[in-house]
């Protein structure tokens, strides 16, 4: 059985709490303890609380994965990983950087944004993702016999609570050897705050692509005004792609986070960096397409088109 | 600068209900509405409007049948000046690393300055790119929403978590993935795609792009789906039944219940 290996993310000294989702990923892999890679700069504590989750750490510290450049990453773990190994990742904008150009250099197989695991036998893993926006989703094969690199979509394995695993860390800062790379990182810029603050709101009515026109947001503008204070319009990122709405209306893994007490899906199809954003809250889903993924979070759905459905609730809300 | 763009011919997810086939291995295809990945559009754009600052010409290559002549020749009508069908029987069936072979392939038949690709299209793994700069050795950035040219590098804003947008300096040659917002693609007219309809678009095979057969298609693949399925029916919401009327009064007592209106 090929070695487990778990990539870890952190940020500000903190580990991410994906390491423990891996923990579960691996479990469902092999038998056998998974090896946890920390990569950073002064990362002694991360490799610390990893060691709380994994019982076996490898530790690789440089002043170059200060901030983790996806192509010094790979650099690093190409340097400590042996080939035919599995490769855990979490999908994220990290992995989505940096793992399809490790599964070249491992000569490993690559699948990414997993949402189950069905399995090993022999070399084949079986797993499970979704197409097309997440409105179908497959049965994959994966031919691990040269190893494979795996990125798991946050939210699929629950948080290995097992914690108190009194893991080892080693190493390995001294076989990295070069990391130069012609790729530099420079900065992080943050958003500016906008005039509306959706993450406050109590209710959000949430536009996406089935609002089909730029005049018809009016139509959840007028939704807004009459349920009044607390209620505030957001939306998908179709509709800060087509520059409709300002990008700090947006909801999602890289919009904002929001916890609203109702959150009414108009026209969106609920992809999982849409529902990354949503934080809790009563969903009801309003969408033409009767197949629409958000029909399979929401709590209530309603088949509408909502450039019809939305003035009729304006005007039941309008005559309380 | 020489940029060379790939794209995909993908079934348009605003246009179509999927369902699956009789055999329960795949979608239903033959009634299917496809269209150009919508990420590629972004990226066509970019590449355009790279090529009106400095010069240089843009290239549009898809590694796929020839049905994907329409969306190549849609791309040429936005200011593409040429298209490259990547064509061959021992093509089908890749994954992810195949196509980036394939494209490889493509690559070593120009001299680009820039190679870009959509974020990601219809399988949702984005991987192409990334794997396709690991086989050239070139540096890679990833869900790119600003470029920025300079002398002999780029300044390009990834975005990540949190709308927060990471810059990068990377030296060219190098391959970037696009994602959507970046610009605003233009309108393609039916005069635009009209203009283009004769303009050739050579196909190459796998012997002209010097690939070895057993590294593509449904052998050279690694990965392989082994069938489609559609979640249960039923599964999830409550779905509200009843005349408009009807249901918008259902959605004020939740609003009432849940959200505190009154």
């Amino acid at each position: 059985m090929a070695q487990v290996f778990a990539y870890l993310t952190h940020s500000n000294g903190v580990l991410d709490d994906a390491a423990l989702e891996l923990a579960t990923a691996a479990k469902a892999i092999s038998s056998s303890p998974a090896t946890a890679i920390v990569a950073g700069h002064g990362v002694d504590a991360v490799a610390a609380s990893a060691a709380s989750i994994f019982e076996k750490v490898i530790k690789v510290d440089h002043a170059a994965l200060s901030y983790p450049n996806a192509e010094v990453v790979r650099k690093a773990l190409v340097a400590v990983i042996p080939q035919g190994s599995v490769v855990l990742f979490a999908h994220s904008t990290f992995s989505m950087d940096c793992a399809p150009g490790l599964s070249i250099k491992l000569g490993a197989s690559f699948v990414a944004d997993i949402v189950g695991i069905e399995g090993v036998e022999g070399s084949s893993l079986k797993v499970v993702r979704q197409e097309l926006g997440g409105e179908v989703s497959t049965h994959v094969d994966v031919d691990i016999s040269a190893g494979s690199v795996v990125a798991v979509r946050p939210g699929t394995f629950a948080p290995d609570e097992g914690k108190g695993a009194q893991g080892s860390v080693t190493d390995r800062s001294a076989d990295l050897g070069d990391l130069s790379c012609e790729r530099k990182f420079i900065e992080v810029q943050t958003p500016e705050a906008g005039d509306v603050d959706i993450t406050k709101a109590e209710i959000l009515i949430s536009i996406g692509r089935g609002i089909e026109d730029e005049e018809n947001i009016q139509l959840a503008m007028e939704l807004k005004e009459a349920i009044g204070k607390g209620a505030e319009v957001s939306c998908s990122r179709p509709i800060v792609d087509a520059k409709w709405l300002e990008a700090t209306r947006q909801v999602g893994t890289s919009g904002c986070t929001v916890k609203p007490k109702v959150y009414l899906a108009c026209g969106i199809s609920g992809s999982f960096q849409h529902m990354g954003g949503i934080k809790g809250g009563y969903i009801v889903a309003i969408n033409k397409n009767p197949n629409a993924p958000i029909f399979q979070v929401a709590d209530v759905g309603v088949v509408a088109n909502i450039v019809e459905f939305l003035p009729v609730l304006t005007e039941k809300i309008a005559s309380l | 600068m020489e940029i060379l763009v790939c794209v995909k011919r993908v079934p348009d997810t605003a246009e179509n209900e999927f369902v699956m086939n009789s055999a329960g291995n795949d979608i239903e295809r033959d009634d299917l509405v496809y269209s150009v990945n919508e990420w590629d559009n972004y990226a066509v754009e970019e590449a355009i409007q790279i090529v009106e600052k400095v010069g240089g010409s843009v290239t549009v290559v898809t590694a796929a049948d020839a049905d994907a002549d329409e969306i190549l020749r849609r791309e040429m009508a936005m200011g593409a000046e040429n298209g490259l069908l990547l064509n061959d029987d021992a093509f089908v069936g890749s994954d992810c690393k195949g196509i980036a072979h394939i494209l490889k392939g493509a690559v070593g038949k120009g001299n680009y300055d820039l190679i870009l690709t959509g974020a990601q299209a219809d399988e949702g793994s984005g991987a192409v790119g990334g794997m396709l700069a690991a086989m050239l050795d070139l540096p890679y950035a990833s869900l790119v929403n600003r470029v920025e040219v300079g002398d002999g590098k780029l300044t390009v804003g990834r975005e990540i978590e949190g709308g927060r947008r990471e810059i990068n300096e990377i030296t060219l040659p190098c391959v970037l993935s696009i994602q959507t917002g970046i610009n605003e693609p233009r309108y393609v007219g039916v005069r635009g795609i009209r203009k283009v309809a004769s303009v050739e678009i050579p196909a190459l095979g796998a012997a002209e792009l010097g690939i070895d057969a057993s590294c593509v298609g449904a052998k050279g693949a690694a990965v392989r789906k082994l069938d489609y399925f559609v979640p249960v029916k039923g599964a999830g919401a409550e779905m509200l039944a009843g005349s408009a009327e009807e249901i918008a009064d259902k959605l004020v007592e939740i609003l009432k219940t849940n959200g505190g209106i009154s």
